[in-house]
């Protein structure tokens, strides 16, 4: 079922086909979730998989996260390999306890792995409202046990998730939806993984480095070739795999470039970058030209009405912004 | 019908389950124990009765009071004081304590706190028995405290959907912590809710092991077959306090007075010796038996030595 075709392929359908192509590989890979098989998802993520798989490996559930979690453990702790959807990432706080609790501390406790994938349509700019536009990666790379993976790439998004099935610790993957249809490229050819836990440099650059993940990823890049029309290189990393992180790839870029700026969708206190500045202030202090500076969203829900949905999400302009004032330092 | 050889199996289980917490009580009086304590004194015939349906390769998903049962599905009794004193060689290396321990060569659970999560973990390994066409049973067991919670009847409802196999049991202990049966439902019986998700269910004498085993494996053996899950609710009494720094004088004397009267190892011990399955020499043997294994699993668990400090995070992951 690999795809080895010159098209372009969305963001959407590059998880299809990671979901294609694990349960293809191993009979201990199924699918469970709201309205995941016949109705295909509330994205159509799945969409075709009841067909080519059958009920007994694309399952429907009832809506009760609980349930959904918390059979996805007890499978995955027979050795199954399930990944549980959850409609919304917002609704992941419906069976928290089951993921942060029960899958989280399991393998400290006993030694026995836990093999799980929480998946999840993240972030905002669908004018979800408060609701369903949650980026929540921050809850779950607060809790030592679980692996916390946000792609903002097709590439990515396909072998991240493919890695994150096979791995033997409960992953929560977090599938940015505006990313779903906005984000397609040609995939590389036949099977490949992309492994958690590193980072990537999306661009190359010498006197700025941003740090980002998810749908900032994108408006990142399209900041990075305004500022070069300013004449600034900007190198911007793509941290991919939010826990465990890929702190050795930032603190080289930050020793070539001495600047560094931190940009995140989610809001601002204790956000993903709230740490990666942390380490970098700890551990690259000595590189540093310049204040590290960080773009996010301010501390407030997600809001519905476009014009504040459009202030809440960190614009190119205010990347540009922020990297000049990081730049000029 | 319950044979003679069970019968006896049944005995020697309880007696042993009330010898392993009999120690670990004194032990933490002594304050030689390390954390807390959760005690089933008075359930035995429920923690025996029940998990003693299951057979190799079915999993028990226990609560912190179910020790016992822990016993019943097979877990070594050194596991559980190694587990309880923090030891490095225990079943969490130290990282948890008390009754959350397991063996999962046994397909017993390391419990957790939140109840009932074994509960929905038990529909998914009930759920992967039934994928992978394993002719294999899933128990969970919570109090009747834990029914309040919206996660117990998510998991009844979709064991119900997908006919899992799986046996959920209620024990009905009176009180959940200090909270009575009238402060926690409305109904008589929580088996009442078992027709919502068109459950066959069963309230039993949680004090008579026969009655609890009888119906546990018929639905153990119903499960395995194909027929589906079931819900049984087993009416008891704790005995002493919700852990062991509770002295629960919130339980007033003559409801413990009454199931005093009613303990089951004291009822079920005369009724084997009134059909001459049991003696007063096999009574004094099996005693001895357990007391000599109780001891030693105490003080070598007690001489073992603890995990050190420097591999606080080992382990956190796979």
């Amino acid at each position: 079922m690999a795809s080895t075709t010159n098209e372009e392929v969305t963001f959407l359908d590059a998880i299809n086909q990671a979901l294609r192509e694990e349960l293809d590989r191993d009979q201990d890979v199924f699918i469970l979730g709201e309205d995941v098989a016949g109705y295909g998802g509330a994205f159509k993520v799945t969409k075709g998989l009841l067909d080519d798989y059958g009920p007994e490996r694309v399952i429907d559930m009832p809506l009760a996260e609980a349930a959904i979690f918390g059979s996805a453990i007890g499978a995955a702790l027979m050795g199954m390999r399930p990944v549980a959807e959850a409609q919304y990432a917002d609704f992941l706080a419906c069976g928290f306890d089951y993921i942060v609790n029960e899958a989280a501390k399991y393998h400290y406790r006993s030694g026995h792995p836990v093999p799980v994938v929480f998946r999840a349509p993240s972030g905002a700019g669908v004018r979800g409202g408060p609701f369903h536009s949650a980026s929540p990666e921050a809850w779950f790379a607060h809790v030592p046990g679980l692996k916390v993976v946000v792609p903002g790439t097709p590439t990515d998004a396909k072998g991240l998730l493919k890695s994150a099935i096979r791995d033997d610790n409960p992953v929560v993957f977090l599938e940015h939806k505006y990313l779903y249809r906005h984000e397609k490229e040609v995939l590389p050819e036949g099977e490949y993984t992309i492994p958690l836990g590193k980072a990537e440099i999306k661009r190359q650059g010498t006197d700025l480095s941003i740090v980002t993940y998810g749908a900032m990823l994108r408006r990142s890049l399209d900041a990075a070739d305004k500022l070069a029309e300013r004449g600034h290189s900007v190198e911007v990393i793509d941290l991919r795999t939010i826990y465990p992180w890929d702190s050795e790839m930032i603190l080289e870029s930050v020793e070539k470039t001495s600047r560094a700026l931190l940009v995140q969708e989610d809001v601002r206190t204790l956000g993903i970058m709230s740490e990666v500045g942390a380490v970098i202030a700890d551990e690259g202090f000595e590189s540093l030209d310049a204040p590290v500076g960080r773009v996010t969203a301010p501390d407030s829900p997600v809001p519905f009405s476009p014009p504040l949905e459009d202030a809440f999400i960190p614009s190119v302009e205010r990347i540009v912004e922020a990297a000049e004032k990081t730049l000029a330092f | 019908m319950v044979d003679d050889k069970t019968k006896l199996e049944l005995y020697r289980l309880m007696t042993l389950g009330r010898a392993v917490e009999d120690k670990l009580f004194s032990l933490y009086r002594q304050g030689r124990l390390l954390g807390a304590i959760y005690l089933g004194r008075g359930q035995e015939a429920t923690e025996i009765g029940a998990a003693a349906a299951l057979k190799d390769g079915d999993t028990l998903a226990p609560t912190h009071r179910d020790l016992i049962a822990q016993i019943a599905h097979g877990i070594d009794i050194h596991r559980i004081f190694m587990n309880h004193f923090g030891r490095a060689d225990g079943p969490t290396r130290g990282r948890d304590g008390n009754t959350h321990a397991g063996d999962m060569s046994k397909g017993i659970l390391y419990n957790i706190s939140m109840l009932p999560d074994g509960y929905p973990v038990s529909t998914g390994i009930a759920l992967s028995f039934k994928l992978r066409k394993q002719p294999q049973v899933a128990m969970a067991y919570c109090g009747e405290g834990a029914t309040s919670r919206g996660d117990w009847h998510e998991a009844l409802n979709f064991a119900s959907i997908k006919q899992l196999p799986v046996v959920f049991i209620v024990i009905n202990n009176k009180f959940a912590y200090s909270s009575p049966n009238e402060t926690e439902m409305v109904i008589e019986s929580v088996t009442a809710r078992a027709p919502g998700y068109a459950m066959k269910s069963a309230t039993v004498d949680g004090n008579d092991v026969i009655a609890v085993h009888e119906a546990a494996t018929e639905a153990v053996e119903r499960a395995r077959g194909g027929g589906g899950p079931t819900l049984i609710e087993a009416k008891t009494m704790r005995m002493l306090g919700h852990a062991g720094h509770d002295p629960a004088d919130y339980v007033p004397e003559e409801l413990l007075k009454e199931w005093e009267e009613k303990d089951p190892i004291k009822a079920y011990k005369q009724r084997l010796l009134d059909e001459s399955v049991l003696d007063e020499a096999k009574i004094a043997a099996i005693d001895e038996e357990h007391k000599a294994a109780v001891e030693e699993a105490a003080t070598m668990a007690e001489a073992a030595p603890l995990p050190d400090g420097s591999e606080v995070s080992d382990g956190v992951y796979h």
